[in-house]
């Protein structure tokens, strides 16, 4: 029996629900429908009046969810899609973000994030904005990129005391599979060797763990023997576990989906430069989507973001430096 | 090297562990609840439940305002006279903390801004006299009468003002962004209508926690009425038929933006139709009318009967700030009765039925002004923030913060 990403998602919230009263689910077409991509299925059924559709209104979402916390409760929000998180973006980042700086009243909600290109997503139902919400100081930005980690890192980000950004790929809802729910986890903030090399370190995170495992894979054939550290959460991001790769292989590639300018892959750059310099035997060297918006035809998108393909060939590069 | 993640928790070992959820902190099946530790606090007002005659001889009143008291005593049944002289006390008090707070700015004393409600003192100090223990306010910047009147101690308030660490919000905000949360008492951000879901989310989960009985307060302009906040709160409230109570100052002014130029509706209460919530116009200048109008719609949303708006008509009688002397606001709105000093008029009205005369007014606003003086006294005296001391970690999580790898060198400011 094996459980897909969706499908421990689902499970972490039922559980979640089951286990604390303080929890609920507030967002778009969540209650009786089950969710845009079924990721409340049958969970209003099962816990009554916990489980509320919201208007179309991500502002006053995001806004009720800190007051519901305000009050005690622990919110899981649904945001239809990452991109629509935006017209909820003041209350996220200048309301969730400030409340425990400025009052020290702590503000645990969950916002959940449908994040990353699908075949024929297009411009508004593909971003990737993690790096934007790491951006602000007061959040908490989880990327998981296995089904092991979806289940527990969200149970992880219900329980933590500080609003969570909770970026779920929509790529691996059914294309990631665990063999069982997990009953143990690493810790936040901890990221993870998702393979074992000496010649290269490939760090990546969210669905481009997997592209990137599938890449590795490639190149050991070719006799390169690629690590693929897991970021798992880009805040806090684990620099110790990406240094201490680099140290044992000298050489960096850092693969995100977002877009280029200052992101995720530019932060993981930067860290090494600044404190693993010497540990380098090459420059160290990033892969992200194109610097334009997320393209709809299948074969646009295709060429648009990291493939198993381009980060074997950016891998190939780096080894030839 | 430096560590990414602190974590000084043993609890929180590195690598594998099991999944720590429903198994942290108090058992799942207990409330924690933001309102559950303390009453909402109120200023000891027992001088004002005697009336006007009680106010001489009270010598100590720094004392008294700071002794916090538990409001039910206060909620049982006030006349409309001691409701009144409630009121009239919360607008003086509020008007000369504005007054002195103003000529500190000019005086450089305070940075950033300070933001007056000199006009809106009766609606505000109606809006928060009509709240009680358990309920939630959102007011906005030109509420200090309404503060006062729903608990704010005065010394948070100044303090907050003076940049004292000592305050709710620890130097880290300033000026009308205070708060305590914990009490009911919102700190506002500085987006206009961003805070009336926030009060929204606070019923819903009283709602969910079976609690009764109690209403959300916010307080916005008429500025804020053209924000999609405004309208996604409010049709918010209205759908899941919360018992939020939405007070409009409808100043005329949007920092200097007529009415004219922000929106195009003949009269902002036909908003509450469009939403689907019973409207209540007033006359802001009239602490009466407020107290009975404000009062009426917290009564009928505690009631169970939905979102309420009200919208008072007034005139900001002052700039958006002390930074702006309002030359743009038109002479001709403040010779109509929208420009009277509802101050003034309140105090007028006390002489007229006879709950006070001339002498014990005057005794009162130099009593209130002598709190003032001791208030800042106090505060003035508090050390400024440290910056090398200050916990500068914004999450309540604490071992989740990153450390960069140049923080040391920011010590060399």
């Amino acid at each position: 029996m094996s459980v897909t990403y969706l499908e421990a998602i689902r499970a972490a919230q039922a559980r979640a629900l089951a286990e604390d009263e303080r929890v609920f689910i507030y967002g778009q077409d969540v209650g009786a429908f089950g969710g845009a991509f079924k990721a409340t299925k049958n969970l209003a059924a099962e816990f009554p009046g916990r489980v509320l559709d919201a208007p179309i209104s991500e502002d006053a979402i995001i806004g009720a969810a800190i007051g519901a916390a305000i009050e005690g409760m622990r919110p899981i929000i649904e945001m239809q899609f990452a991109d629509f998180s935006l017209p909820g973006l003041t209350q996220i980042v200048n309301q969730a973000a400030t409340l425990f700086w400025r009052s020290q009243m702590p503000c645990p909600i969950t916002i959940r994030l449908p994040s990353g290109g699908t075949s024929g997503g297009g411009p508004f139902h593909s971003q990737s904005l993690e790096a934007v919400y790491a951006h602000f100081p007061g959040l908490i930005v989880m990327t998981p990129g296995t089904a092991e980690d979806a289940y527990s890192m969200l149970l992880e980000a219900v329980a933590i005391d500080d609003p969570v950004i909770f970026c779920e790929h929509k790529y691996l809802y059914y294309h990631c599979k665990a063999e069982a729910l997990p009953s143990e986890a690493m810790p936040v903030g901890k990221a993870r060797i998702a393979r074992a090399g000496r010649d290269l370190t490939l760090v990546a995170y969210s669905a481009m763990v997997q592209d990137s495992l599938e890449a590795a894979r490639d190149l050991a054939g070719e006799g390169a023997e690629i690590e693929v550290v897991d970021l798992r959460s880009i805040k806090p991001l684990d620099t110790d576990t990406v240094v201490a790769s680099v140290a044992r292989t000298g050489r960096l590639l850092c693969v995100g989906e977002a877009w280029p300018w200052g992101g995720v892959t530019a932060e993981v750059v930067a860290r090494v430069a600044a404190e693993g310099f010497g540990l380098l035997d090459a420059p160290p060297q990033r892969l992200n989507s194109r610097d334009t918006p997320i393209p709809y035809h299948p074969g646009l998108w295709t060429a648009h973001r990291p493939t198993v393909r381009s980060i074997a060939a950016a891998a190939r590069n780096l080894l030839r430096m | 090297m430096r560590q990414a993640v602190v974590n000084d928790d043993p609890a929180r070992g590195a690598g594998q562990r099991y999944l720590r959820f429903g198994r942290r902190g108090a058992p799942p099946s207990r409330w924690i609840s933001a309102g559950a530790s303390g009453a909402t606090h109120r200023l000891d007002l027992g001088m004002m439940k005697e009336g006007c005659a009680e106010w001489e001889g009270r010598s100590n009143m720094g004392r008294m305002l700071q002794t916090l008291e538990s409001q039910d005593a206060l909620a049982a049944a006030m006349s409309p006279r001691d409701l009144f002289l409630q009121g009239f006390r919360y607008m003086l008090l509020a008007r000369l903390m504005d007054d002195k707070m103003a000529s500190l700015y000019r005086g450089g004393k305070i940075q950033g801004g300070v933001f007056l409600g000199r006009g809106q003192e009766a609606l505000s100090a109606a809006t928060g006299l009509a709240l009680r223990k358990g309920d939630v306010f959102a007011p906005l910047i030109r509420d200090g009468a309404g503060r006062l009147a729903f608990g704010e101690p005065l010394l948070d308030a100044v303090r907050t003002y003076l940049g004292s660490p000592l305050g709710p919000m620890r130097a880290r905000d300033g000026n009308v962004h205070r708060g305590n949360p914990r009490h009911g008492l919102l700190p506002m951000i500085s987006h206009l209508g961003t805070m009336i879901s926030v009060v929204n989310g606070v019923l819903m989960a009283k709602r969910f926690k079976k609690l009764s009985g109690h209403v959300g307060a916010a307080s916005i302009g008429d500025g804020a009425t053209s924000t999609g906040s405004f309208h996604e709160g409010l049709n918010q409230a209205a759908v899941e038929k919360l018992p939020l109570v939405l007070v409009v100052a409808n100043n005329q002014y949007a920092y200097s933006t007529p009415n004219a130029r922000q929106f195009a509706c003949a009269n902002l209460i036909d908003k509450s139709a469009g939403y689907g919530v019973d409207g209540h116009e007033v006359d802001g200048t009239d602490l009466q009318a407020c107290l009975q109008t404000v009062g009426q719609a917290v009564a009928r949303a505690r009631q169970g009967l939905g979102p309420q708006l009200v919208v008072a008509r007034l005139l900001r009688l002052c700039g958006h700030g002390e930074h702006d002397d309002g030359s743009y606001i038109d002479p001709a709105l403040k010779a109509s009765p929208l420009g009277r000093d509802c101050l003034q008029v309140a105090e007028e009205q006390l002489w007229r039925q006879g709950w006070a005369d001339e002498k014990a007014t005057r005794r009162l606003r130099q009593e209130l002004a002598q709190l003032l003086e001791e208030t800042l006294a106090v505060v003035q005296r508090e050390p400024a923030p440290d910056p090398y001391r200050e916990d500068w970690r914004p999450l309540a999580e604490r071992h989740l913060m990153e450390r960069f790898e140049n923080y040391p060198a920011l010590e060399a400011m």
